[in-house]
C-alpha cells in the first residue's frame, strides 16, 4: 500500500513539474542574443592643423571581417608629425556606444600598439595611466621619406605593463587588430 | 552467524516440547480454532522447512514440517502475534484475529544478505557478464580532495580531459562528453556534459563505490554509451539499530588547501535509515615545479542528504544532493586571436605569474548542481521487483571572461539545464536460471540561455523529450556460464530556438533550402529566428557472455551496439572560445552516431596472482568530432574555426591489469593501457586520443603493525606519435609575414612517482583513526600532458606533500 501511495506520488510530482515547466516556458525571446561587447569601427585621426588624416575601419556585422570596409582619406605628408587620437565605437548600439571611454577608464588593464611597415614611420604613445606607463589612446606619428605600407593597430587586454613596446612580447588578449595600407609622400 | 541461528532454532524446539505438554493442560471452554499455515519462500515458492513459530499470547511454539505447514489447535477466540523465524530469513511478525478456524499462506524471505554490508565478492558486479572495474571507499578516500576523473585515472584504459588540473572530464577508451553516461545514486547526470571544459559536478565523497563499466551491459541507463558507463553507488546498510560517521580532512602543500569532509549515519531496526554528508574544499593558486599558476584555486560546497527504508519486500529511498563549484582557469590561458595563442606557446612560460592568492579571479566558472530523487520498490512473490523512480536536476552554469567596463561581473555564459524523469525498472527472477530486467523511461529537458550575458548565447533555448524502453534478459546456461541478451528503444525530440546571422544560414550553410521548416519568417536586421526541431528513432543492443574457468579464470565476451544523439554543443555551437582562441561550430545537418562495439576480458581472480587482460575494438560510424577547418578574421584578429563533422572512426585497444603477492608482506600491481584511433574517412588517426601508459606500483602492509601500508607507485605516459597534423600558418600584421601555428605537436613522455603511507590507530572507545602521508609527483617532475586543454600555456603540477586524518565513529 505504501509503495503504491509512494509510486502515485511520484507519477504526481512528474506530472507537475511537467507542467510547471513548461508554463514558466513561454519566456518571451529576450535580448540575449546580442553581442554588448562588439566593436565596429575603429578611427584613427591624424592631425597636424590644417592636414587632418583619417584612417577609419568599420564592420558592422561582427564576425568575419570580409564585409568590412577600410576608408582612408588621404596620404600623410613626408616629413611631418601628427598628433594622433584613437576612437573604438560600437555603432550597432543606438547611440553608438564609445568603447575609447571604457578602455580609457581601465587604462592600466589596456595598452595600443601601433605599426607600421612603412621605413621612417614612427608612432610614440604621449598618454599615460595611473602607473606612469603608457596607454596609446594619444599618439604622435612622424613620417619619414615617402613610400606605402600597412599601419596596424592593434589592442590588448591586460598585457604585461611596462612592456618593450613590442605587442607579441607584452601579451594579453587581443581586442582589436586591424591594418590599413597607408602612403607617405 | 548461521550457527548461532541454528543453536537458536534447537533452543526452541527443546521449549516447545516442554510447553506443549502445559498448554494441553490449558484448553477449556470453547478453545477449539486450529491456526494452520504454510511457509514457502517469497522468491520461488518452494516450503520452507523447520521454520519457528512462536504465538507471542501464549508463549507458545511449533515449527514447519517438510511441506513448510505448521498448524496450533485448540485456540480461544482471541487476537494472536505470530513471529516467524527461519535461518537466514528476515523474522517476520504478523498479527492473526482469530474467530474461526484459519489457514494461512506465510512467505519468508531467503535473501537477507542482499541487505547487508557484506557484499559477496562474486556477486558485486551490476551483472554476471558485464566488463567493468570498480573503485572501492578506500581509494575513494584517497581522493577525498581531488575530483571524480582523477580517482577514475586508476583504472586501465581510463584517462582524463583535463582544463588545468580543477576541471578533469573522465574518458574511457578515448571517449569522453556525451559518449560516457554517469550515473549517480542511480540517476543519469545532466550537467551540460557535452562540452569540453565541462567535468562532472559530483562530489566524490558521498559514494561507497564507483564501478565502471567498459563493457555493453548499460542499457538500462542509456542507448548511447559508446564510450562506457560509469556508476556511482552509495553505500547499503545493515538493518540495525546504530548512529556512526566519519570525518576526513585533508592539507597539501602544493595549493595550500585542502577539505573537510564529515558523513553521520542513522540506522534503525525496522530498515529505516538517514543519511546527511557535507564536504568543503578550497585551494589556493597551485604551483608547477618552476613557477605558480596564478588563478588557479578552486572552492566547493557540497552536501547530500538521504533518506530511506530498507526491507525485502518493499522500501523506498529519497536523496538530495547540492554540489557548488567555483574553478578559477588560469589567468594566462585568456587570450585574443591566433598571434596571441603563438606568444604563448613561444613564450614556454605563462604571462602572468604573480604570488600565490586564494583569489579565484576571471576567468572562472561558477556552477550549482541540484540533484534530487526519489525511489519506491516492492517485490511481488512469484515475479520480482518493480521499482519507481522519479529524479530533478538543475544545473546553473555561469562561466565569466575578462571583459571590459559594465560587463565585467557579467558571464560570456550562462545556461541552466533542467532536467527530470521518471522511470520504472521490473526485475523478474522468479525463474531459477532467467532474470529478466525491464523497464520504461520518460524524460524532460529543458535549457534556457539565461539573458543578460551580452553575447549571443554558445547553446540556445531548448526542450528534449526522452522517452525508452528496454528489456535485459540474463541467462545461467550452467552453473558456470552465463548469456545476457538485451535492446534498446529510444525516442528523442529536440526543439530550440536560436537566431542566426542571414549570410550564414543562407550563404554559409544553406540552411534555407536545407532547412526551409525552421524558418520561423522573423527577420532582425541581420538576423533571423529559426525553430529547430529534431526527432530521432535509437535502437541498441547488447550481448554479453560469461564462463568460469578452473583456477579462477574467467572469460567475458560483450558486444554492444550504442547510437547516440548529436548533442545541443554539436547541432548550434557558435561562437569564439575565449580559451582556446578559436571559433567552433555546430552543425544542424549532424546525424546519429552509432557504434558497434565489441570487448573481451580473461580474468583471474586470485589474491596470489590476478590479472584482467582486456582488448577492445569500436566501430563508430558518423563519429561527431571537432576540428579546425579553415580560419575567419575578425576585428580582433585571426581565428582558426573549428567544425563539427562526422566521420567513420576506429579506436581499438587492449588494457591489462596485474596483481601478484611477493610475500605476505609484499603486492605488486601494473597496469598498462594501449590505444590507437583511427579516422577511418580521412585515413589519419583521431583528435585527442590519450597515448600508451603503464604504471606499476609496490606495496608493503604490516597489518599487526597499526596496519601500516607503504606504497610507491610509479606511472609513465609515452608521447602521443599518433595525431592528426592540424598545424597551420597566421598572418602577423606586426611582421608582416605569416606564423606557424603549431596547435598538433604533443608533448613529450613524462614519469612520475608517488609515495603514499597510512597507518591506522584506535580513538575514542570504538572509534578509528587513519593517518595517510602522500607525496606526489616525487621528484618534482617537470611535463606537459597532451589531454590538457591548457598545455598550451603551463607545466603540470609540481611536488605535493598531503596529509590526511580520518576518523571514524
Amino acid at each position: 500500500m505504501k509503495t503504491l501511495h509512494s509510486i502515485k506520488l511520484i507519477a504526481l510530482l512528474f506530472i507537475s513539474s511537467i507542467l510547471l515547466s513548461s508554463c514558466s516556458d513561454n519566456h518571451e525571446d529576450d535580448d540575449h542574443d546580442h553581442e554588448e561587447e562588439l566593436i565596429t569601427t575603429v578611427t584613427y585621426t591624424l592631425s597636424n592643423g590644417a592636414d587632418i588624416v583619417t584612417l577609419k575601419f568599420q564592420d558592422l556585422t561582427g564576425g568575419s571581417i570580409e564585409d568590412a570596409t577600410y576608408d582612408v582619406s588621404g596620404p600623410l605628408t613626408a616629413n611631418t608629425t601628427y598628433t594622433g587620437s584613437i576612437q573604438l565605437l560600437n555603432e550597432t548600439e543606438s547611440p553608438a556606444e564609445d568603447i575609447t571611454e571604457e578602455v580609457e577608464e581601465e587604462a592600466d588593464e589596456h595598452e595600443f600598439f601601433y605599426a607600421s611597415s612603412v621605413a621612417g614611420v614612427s608612432i610614440t604613445k604621449t598618454d599615460m595611466d595611473s602607473n606612469g606607463n603608457p596607454i596609446g589612446i594619444g599618439t604622435a606619428l612622424t613620417a619619414g621619406n615617402a613610400g606605402t605600407g600597412t599601419l596596424t593597430i592593434i589592442l590588448k587586454h591586460e598585457p604585461t605593463k611596462p612592456n618593450n613596446g613590442s605587442s607579441d612580447a607584452a601579451g594579453g588578449s587581443t581586442d582589436v587588430e586591424v591594418s590599413f595600407l597607408i602612403e607617405v609622400q | 552467524m548461521t550457527l548461532k541461528i541454528f543453536l537458536c532454532a534447537l533452543f526452541c524446539m527443546v521449549f516447545f516440547m516442554s510447553y506443549t505438554q502445559e498448554s494441553s493442560s490449558k484448553t477449556a471452554q470453547d478453545c477449539e480454532f486450529t491456526f494452520r499455515g504454510r511457509i514457502t519462500d517469497f522468491h520461488d515458492s518452494t516450503p520452507i522447512i523447520g521454520a519457528s513459530l512462536y504465538l507471542e499470547n501464549l508463549n507458545t511454539y511449533t515449527i514447519s514440517d517438510v511441506d513448510g505447514v505448521f498448524q496450533f489447535k485448540n485456540l480461544c477466540k482471541d487476537k494472536y502475534i505470530l513471529e516467524i523465524k527461519h535461518i537466514s530469513c528476515e523474522t517476520k511478525r504478523i498479527t492473526i484475529n482469530l474467530d474461526k478456524d484459519i489457514n494461512k499462506q506465510i512467505f519468508l524471505e531467503h535473501h537477507l544478505n542482499e541487505l547487508n554490508e557484506i557484499i559477496v565478492k562474486t556477486t558485486s558486479k551490476s551483472e554476471k557478464t558485464s566488463i567493468e572495474q570498480s573503485i572501492k571507499k578506500a581509494t575513494i578516500d584517497n581522493f577525498s580532495d581531488k575530483s571524480l576523473g582523477d580517482a577514475l585515472k586508476t583504472l586501465s584504459g581510463v584517462s582524463s580531459l583535463n582544463t588545468g588540473n580543477s576541471i578533469v572530464k573522465p574518458m574511457i577508451h578515448g571517449l569522453h562528453s556525451s559518449r560516457l553516461l554517469i550515473v549517480n545514486n542511480n540517476v543519469r547526470m545532466f550537467d551540460q556534459e557535452w562540452g569540453d571544459e565541462h567535468a562532472p559536478n559530483i562530489d566524490i565523497n558521498s559514494s561507497e563505490r564507483i564501478d565502471v563499466i567498459k563493457g555493453a551491459n548499460t542499457l538500462k541507463y542509456g542507448s548511447d554509451a559508446i564510450g562506457g558507463l560509469i556508476i556511482i553507488r552509495p553505500k547499503k546498510y545493515a538493518v540495525i539499530d546504530s548512529i556512526f560517521g566519519s570525518t576526513i580532512t585533508s592539507f597539501n602543500s602544493n595549493g595550500l588547501g585542502g577539505n573537510i569532509n564529515s558523513e553521520i549515519v542513522k540506522t534503525y531496526k525496522s530498515g529505516l535509515y538517514s543519511k546527511i554528508q557535507a564536504n568543503y574544499k578550497q585551494f589556493g593558486d597551485f604551483s608547477t615545479p618552476d613557477y605558480s599558476l596564478t588563478n588557479s584555486g578552486l572552492k566547493n560546497i557540497n552536501t547530500s542528504f538521504k533518506i530511506g527504508h530498507n526491507s525485502y519486500e518493499k522500501g523506498f529511498n529519497a536523496y538530495y544532493s547540492f554540489v557548488s563549484n567555483e574553478i578559477a582557469i588560469l589567468q594566462s590561458s585568456h587570450i585574443g586571436n591566433v598571434n596571441d595563442l603563438v606568444n604563448a606557446i613561444n613564450n614556454k612560460e605563462p604571462r602572468v605569474i604573480e604570488d600565490f592568492s586564494y583569489n579565484i579571479d576571471f576567468p572562472k566558472q561558477s556552477i550549482l548542481h541540484h540533484l534530487g530523487k526519489i525511489e519506491a520498490y516492492k517485490r511481488f512473490k512469484s515475479l520480482g521487483k518493480l521499482s519507481v523512480q522519479y529524479d530533478l536536476q538543475i544545473n546553473r552554469r555561469k562561466e565569466f571572461d575578462l571583459r571590459r567596463g559594465d560587463l565585467k561581473d557579467t558571464p560570456v555564459i550562462d545556461l541552466r539545464l533542467f532536467t527530470n524523469s521518471i522511470q520504472t525498472d521490473l526485475e523478474i527472477d522468479a525463474f531459477d536460471n532467467l532474470k529478466i530486467n525491464s523497464g520504461l523511461l520518460a524524460r524532460y529537458q529543458q535549457n534556457d540561455a539565461v539573458s543578460g550575458t551580452g553575447t549571443s548565447p554558445l547553446i540556445p533555448d531548448f526542450d528534449k523529450y526522452d522517452a525508452a524502453i528496454y528489456s535485459i534478459v540474463n541467462y545461467n546456461l550452467n552453473a558456470t556460464s552465463e548469456l545476457s541478451a538485451g535492446i534498446r528503444y529510444d525516442f528523442s525530440k529536440i526543439n530550440a530556438k536560436k537566431r542566426y546571422n542571414i549570410s550564414d544560414w543562407e550563404e554559409t550553410y544553406n540552411y534555407n533550402e536545407i532547412f526551409p521548416e525552421f524558418e520561423t519568417g522573423n527577420v532582425d536586421g541581420t538576423r533571423i529566428s529559426t525553430n529547430p526541431k529534431f526527432t530521432f528513432h535509437n535502437i541498441s543492443a547488447s550481448l554479453g557472455y560469461s564462463t568460469l574457468f578452473k583456477n579462477d579464470l574467467a572469460l567475458l565476451v560483450n558486444y554492444g551496439l550504442a547510437t547516440r544523439v548529436p548533442n545541443p554543443s554539436e547541432l548550434f555551437s557558435d561562437g569564439l572560445h575565449h580559451s582556446a582562441a578559436r571559433i567552433e561550430t555546430g552543425l544542424l545537418t549532424m546525424n546519429k552516431e552509432v557504434a558497434n562495439k565489441f570487448v573481451i576480458s580473461l580474468e583471474r581472480n586470485n589474491d596470489d596472482f590476478g590479472f584482467i587482460i582486456s582488448p577492445y575494438f569500436k566501430q563508430i560510424d558518423g563519429f561527431i568530432q571537432l576540428v579546425p577547418v579553415g580560419i575567419t578574421t575578425t576585428i580582433r584578429g585571426a581565428f582558426p574555426v573549428w567544425e563539427y563533422n562526422q566521420i567513420n572512426a576506429q579506436i581499438f585497444g587492449v588494457d591489462i591489469d596485474l596483481s601478484k603477492k611477493i610475500t605476505d608482506k609484499f603486492d605488486y600491481q601494473g597496469s598498462l593501457s594501449l590505444l590507437r584511433g583511427n579516422n577511418l574517412t580521412d585515413d589519419i588517426p583521431l583528435i585527442h586520443m590519450p597515448s600508451a601508459n603503464f604504471s606499476n606500483s609496490i606495496t608493503y602492509r604490516n597489518k599487526s603493525l597499526n596496519q601500516l601500508s607503504i606504497r610507491l607507485k610509479h606511472r609513465t605516459v609515452l608521447q602521443q606519435n599518433q595525431f592528426p597534423n592540424y598545424n597551420f600558418y597566421t598572418f602577423n600584421a606586426i611582421l608582416q609575414e605569416d606564423v606557424f601555428v603549431d596547435i598538433s605537436t604533443t608533448p613529450p613522455s613524462y614519469s612520475l612517482f608517488n609515495l603514499s603511507t597510512s597507518a591506522i590507530f584506535k580513538a575514542f572507545n570504538k572509534g578509528k583513526l587513519k593517518l595517510e602521508f602522500n607525496i606526489e609527483n616525487l621528484f618534482n617532475a617537470t611535463y606537459r600532458e597532451n589531454l590538457n586543454r591548457l598545455r598550451y600555456f603551463a607545466d603540470e603540477l609540481g611536488r605535493n606533500f598531503n596529509l590526511k586524518i580520518k576518523i571514524n565513529y
